[in-house]
């Protein structure tokens, strides 16, 4: 019987298994940001274990609240900060290089198909889109991690996500996502990997893909993963290609060596043909509770927010910029655009994107996850509705009492210029 | 190895998530125990009530399906150390965090829905609940009698309990 591209990763990093089912993988790449990692070098010191696997496989960044809001934010940064430094970790990305963690790694070239990666952060799976098994944990794998090298894991079934269809205007990977999440529900792919793929997949850019992976969590997905093809050689090639001597054709080939056997064992098949789907929002406070964005339209909006490790990257920042274009938001909309990394802002500016939003009324801030999760940069009041690119809709997630519907950028924009939620695609030229 | 068992705080609910288990403003403190006040804070939100009132004596949560899903953050197990409790109950939950709770030497028991369901018929009184880790049997005591329940747990995550968490197993194993 063939095998799934997760179970090949864990069969090529297994270190060992110490009791049945439990397998201890070798890292290739441990990531850190400045909220859950200063706990974990504040407890090594403790032990005395001051120390790290591997400088080279360590990655770091100041993303969640940068610059530092007060002195306990500014604590954090500085004690990732002079870790970095400490331990000679030379990926270490502060102010004015810096962005939110699952933009910037992919954007530095630092993933690879077939890789494992852990992070203090469950958003982690976002990596999976280049065929790579990487999955969120808390303080104390990421912890052993930094120690060791390793991580344990209960091997994950996989479930398979066939995408089939053509895609309609106004419907973006966000909207997709949504979908898949409807219908797994938010605990239905729990201890298990959302393997993506169909033609629609096939089909998008890897900065789709990465809003399709990274929302795999939502659905309790241990990691989402997609196969790794010419669109990721082609993302890739230019951290890689001196690795494969140019030669494009050994570099896919070694790629699809990862792919899933056309016999693999899955614990679940789906299929998705998302030719009759609309843009669609979250309603409530689970992410799996998604409806028709024309079915909810109306509803007042008070923010709009385009950013995250979902919805940040330059693709959406030129959807955002296409629907606002000619138009200015509500009088009573506030709209807040936080750029996912440093690069993305500068591209952001240089395309003209930034002035097109600025004209609308928006504000630009630098790349950070503030708002996303309440810490900083955008939060709501209570009884205040943000139309958010973000990924989580939980109650008080955006600040005490607001609400969050997620969606699309261009949705976002779209309920920005009318004050209120409506099918973009009425404002769509 | 931690201490396990006392009085049973009922959290009638399923998917209840990280950020509502301790909200992510807290997430700059670098000290488990200023996490302590604020646990289970934004779980008051939707209306729901965590019986406040209970939740200061409570050393067991007992509670549906999905416990922990979102956010990966150990600040929710560590928000529910620094205030006494050291095991949850529930139908399953988010795997980052019943990960978290046995990296931290601490139980997140799977019990079947069956099981949760007649706990929860005696969640309007006080409850006690023993946990006996070599015989896997927790048994409750309230005003209804006592009953015991067989658990059983991965023999990998059971290693992560008696060893004191997952620095301390891997430290000892790898």
């Amino acid at each position: 019987m063939g095998k799934t591209l997760v179970q090949k990763i864990f069969d090529s990093h297994l270190k060992t298994e110490p009791f049945e089912g439990t397998k201890v993988l070798n890292l290739d790449v441990v990531m850190c940001h400045e909220i859950t990692t200063p706990i974990a070098i504040a407890d090594l010191e403790w032990r005395g274990k001051d120390r790290v696997f591997d400088p080279t496989k360590i990655k770091a960044v100041i993303d969640h609240v940068t610059p530092s809001k007060d002195t306990k934010s500014a604590v954090q940064a500085k004690i990732l900060r002079e870790w970095a430094r400490r331990h000679d970790i030379k990926d270490f990305f502060d102010i004015g290089q810096n962005g939110v963690c699952h933009a910037i790694f992919p954007e530095k070239g630092f993933i690879r198909p077939g890789y494992t990666i852990i992070m203090g952060d469950s958003h982690t799976c976002t990596h999976g889109a280049f065929g790579a098994f990487a999955a969120g944990v808390g303080t104390t794998d990421l912890e052993v991690g930094i120690l060791k090298g390793v991580c344990a894991f209960r091997q994950p079934e996989t479930i398979r996500v066939n995408i089939s269809g053509s895609r309609s205007k106004g419907v973006f990977a966000k909207d997709i996502i949504l979908e898949v999440i409807r219908q797994l529900t938010v605990n239905g792919a729990t201890d298990r990997v959302i393997e993506f793929r169909g033609e629609v997949i096939d089909a998008m850019t890897m900065e789709e893909r990465m809003t399709v992976t990274n929302m795999a969590i939502e659905a309790g997905g241990t990691s989402g993963i997609c196969m790794p093809d010419e669109v990721t050689l082609d993302y890739l090639w230019p951290f890689i290609a001196e690795e494969y001597n140019n030669d494009r054709s050994a570099a896919l080939n070694a790629f699809k060596a990862w792919w899933s056997d056309k016999d693999a064992e899955y614990a679940q098949v789906l299929d998705i043909d998302i030719t009759n789907l609309e843009p669609v929002t979250t309603v409530g406070f689970k992410p799996d509770q998604v409806k028709k964005l024309s079915e909810v339209s109306g509803t007042r909006v008070d923010q709009v927010y385009i950013g995250s490790c979902t919805n940040g990257r330059i693709s959406d920042l030129r959807e955002a910029a296409a629907m606002a274009k000619g138009h200015r938001l509500a009088d009573t909309v506030r709209g807040i655009v936080a750029p996912a990394t440093t690069e993305i802002y500068r591209q952001a500016m240089n395309e003209g994107l930034l002035d097109t939003l600025m004209e609308a009324g928006f504000c630009i801030t630098n790349a950070t996850c503030g708002a996303c999760l309440g810490m900083s940069n955008g939060v709501l009041a209570p009884d205040e509705v943000c139309a958010s690119t973000t990924n989580r809709n939980f109650n008080g997630r955006m600040g005490k009492g607001g609400t969050v519907h997620l969606m699309s950028p261009a949705a976002a924009v779209a309920a920005g210029i009318k004050g209120e939620l409506c099918d973009p695609r009425s404002l769509m030229k | 190895m931690k201490s396990f068992g006392g009085k049973v705080l009922f959290l009638n609910r399923s998917d209840i998530n990280t950020d509502e288990i301790i909200p992510a403003k807290y997430l700059t403190e670098v000290k488990k125990e200023a996490l302590g006040p604020h646990m289970l804070e934004d779980l008051k939100l939707d209306g729901f009530d965590p019986q406040s009132d209970r939740t200061a004596a409570a050393s067991v949560i007992v509670t549906r399906q999905n416990f922990g899903c979102g956010s990966s953050r150990e600040h929710a197990p560590w928000a529910l150390e620094v205030n006494g409790i050291t095991v949850v109950i529930a139908e399953n939950y988010a795997r980052i965090f019943r990960q978290n709770m046995f990296n931290c030497g601490m139980l997140a028991i799977e019990l079947d829905a069956a099981a949760i369901d007649s706990l929860f018929s005696l969640a309007d009184a006080d409850v006690k609940c023993a946990v006996d880790i070599d015989k896997k049997e927790l048994t409750f005591t309230s005003p209804a009698g006592n009953q015991t329940i067989s658990f059983s747990v991965a023999p990998f995550d059971e290693a992560l309990v008696r060893a004191g968490g997952w620095v301390e197993y891997a430290d000892n194993n790898l």
